[in-house]
């Protein structure tokens, strides 16, 4: 392939990976919130609701405060929905392989992750409101307090790969190619399901949603670290919150669910392509039902110094424990 | 600009007391419950005044709300509504010209809605909004 071909090929990957991060986040936000409803016995908005709400967000007016630093407010938006659509050309989707990717992208997507969250910290301290400030300065402590059960639930699971001889371990087309499921015997297979919780567990705090958005926490600071947004910057973050729902679906898919239906299933190429696809779609539902979903609608918030201990304490020694059993078990393998 | 059908599915509303005695916020909770589920059309209470589109006031505005009033007012992005529920809002109601009163509301803020009743039954509340919808269609409409 020449250069220009290359080039091509990324910038259309690129394009056509924003408008499926887009749309299908924002689908997903709007079956989340029917779910929501449905078992608060509520009829709920219909699915199309959050694209109705972007279209209002991007019509009203963008106001920015007089002590705000408008370049920094107006670029945070910007940068959360680049960074968030950045991670989206990393992660596989359904058999339709990563439009970016190499050796130890699983790294680099650990890094990126933080990318939509400090953009958001950086608006809120930019936007100059006492409740931005002290939603920005949470949401780094969130920021730190989960990182360490997820990039252990990470970790694990590339160790484990390379344990096993396969090359590559730390790429997620590789992780996507040799789900982790079949290389690990019982025990690690114990391991790998506590490992599973605590990446169901990251989901919301990454997503700031109930019960970690101490952050935003509407009844006390009034919005957060989006008290100061309005109109189209507001739109802004509001799809960069959708992709980051997909891309966390899509990571724990890729990390834990990575199965095709046409390695099970002989299909004609192109067929196979789509059914890999919805198959795809129904695995990123049944993470945003049980990760997102479901913890929401049955756990009020928590306080900050609780967060905190969640991850740090509890989440932390579970990761450590599943770890533990994941090195066990390839012990036992005799590796 | 022009007000799209964005605007009649999706009406966030930020709710102000000021001075209120709680019997309009309690009617205004009632109205966001599960039995009448405003969020069915798109109707959501919102925590910041820079994400509303409609502004409910209840309470007769006592003279140290009156500037917080209008700051929060002045907060909110175009195109906006203004909607007071309850009978102290609308004329001063039991407080009618009390000395501690810099209202009604609409002495302060322009009012596109009264909602009446004291406090108003969560129909009416919704019945407002929508209400005040068409009123916001109704002035976009002119202005374009």
């Amino acid at each position: 392939m020449t250069l220009i071909e290359t080039i091509l090929a990324a910038v259309g990957g690129t394009v056509a990976m924003a408008v499926f991060g887009i749309v299908a986040g924002l689908f997903f936000l709007g079956v989340d919130r029917k779910f929501a409803a449905l078992m608060q016995a509520r009829i709920g908005p219909p699915l199309r609701q959050p694209f109705i709400d972007a279209a209002k967000l991007m019509r009203k007016e963008n106001i920015v405060p007089e002590n705000a630093i408008p370049w920094i407010f107006n670029g945070a938006p910007i940068l959360a929905l680049a960074s968030a659509i950045t991670i989206l050309l990393y992660l596989p989707v359904g058999s339709i392989m990563p439009v970016l990717g190499g050796a130890g992208d699983l790294i680099l997507v650990m890094y990126l992750l933080t990318i939509p969250a400090l953009a958001m910290v950086v608006g809120g301290f930019a936007s100059g409101s006492p409740y931005a400030t002290v939603g920005a300065q949470r949401e780094m402590v969130i920021l730190i307090a989960y990182e360490l059960p997820l990039a252990i639930a990470i970790i694990a699971i590339a160790w484990r790969l390379s344990m096993a001889g396969i090359a590559d371990p730390f790429s997620l087309t590789t992780i996507a190619a040799n789900p982790v499921w079949g290389v690990v015997g019982p025990v690690g297979a114990v391991g790998l399901l506590i490992l599973l919780g605590i990446l169901a567990w990251v989901t919301p705090a990454e997503l700031s949603r109930i019960p970690f958005d101490a952050q935003e926490a509407e009844t006390e600071l009034a919005g957060g670290l989006l008290v100061e947004y309005s109109g189209k910057n507001f739109a802004l973050f509001y799809l960069a919150q959708a992709v980051k729902t997909i891309v966390m679906a899509a990571l724990a898919v890729a990390l834990f669910l990575p199965w095709n239906l046409s390695s099970f299933v002989a299909m004609a190429p192109a067929v196979a392509v789509a059914a890999d696809f919805v198959f795809f779609l129904a695995k990123v539902l049944l993470v945003v039902f049980f990760s997102i979903s479901l913890i929401r609608v049955s756990m009020a918030r928590f306080r900050i110094n609780q967060i905190v201990s969640i991850y740090w304490v509890w989440l932390g020694l579970a990761g450590f424990v599943g770890l533990a059993l994941v090195m066990i078990d390839a012990i036992l393998a005799g590796v | 600009m022009k007000l799209t059908k964005s605007f009649n599915r999706s009406l966030w509303a930020f709710h102000f007391n000021s001075g209120s005695c709680n019997g309009c916020e309690i009617e205004i909770v009632a109205a966001i419950t599960p039995r009448y589920d405003p969020e069915r059309f798109g109707i959501k209470l919102v925590g910041s005044p820079k994400h509303a589109d409609i502004l409910l006031v209840t309470g007769p505005v006592v003279k140290k709300m009156r500037d917080r009033l209008e700051r929060v007012y002045q907060q909110m992005p175009d195109p906006k509504v203004v909607m007071c529920v309850g009978a102290c809002g609308t004329s001063g109601g039991p407080f009618y010209d009390s000395y501690n009163l810099d209202g009604p509301v609409d002495d302060v803020i322009p009012v596109d809605v009264y909602v009446q009743g004291c406090p108003p039954r969560p129909e009416a509340i919704i019945h407002g909004v929508v209400v005040a919808q068409q009123k916001l269609e109704r002035l976009e409409g002119e202005k374009a």
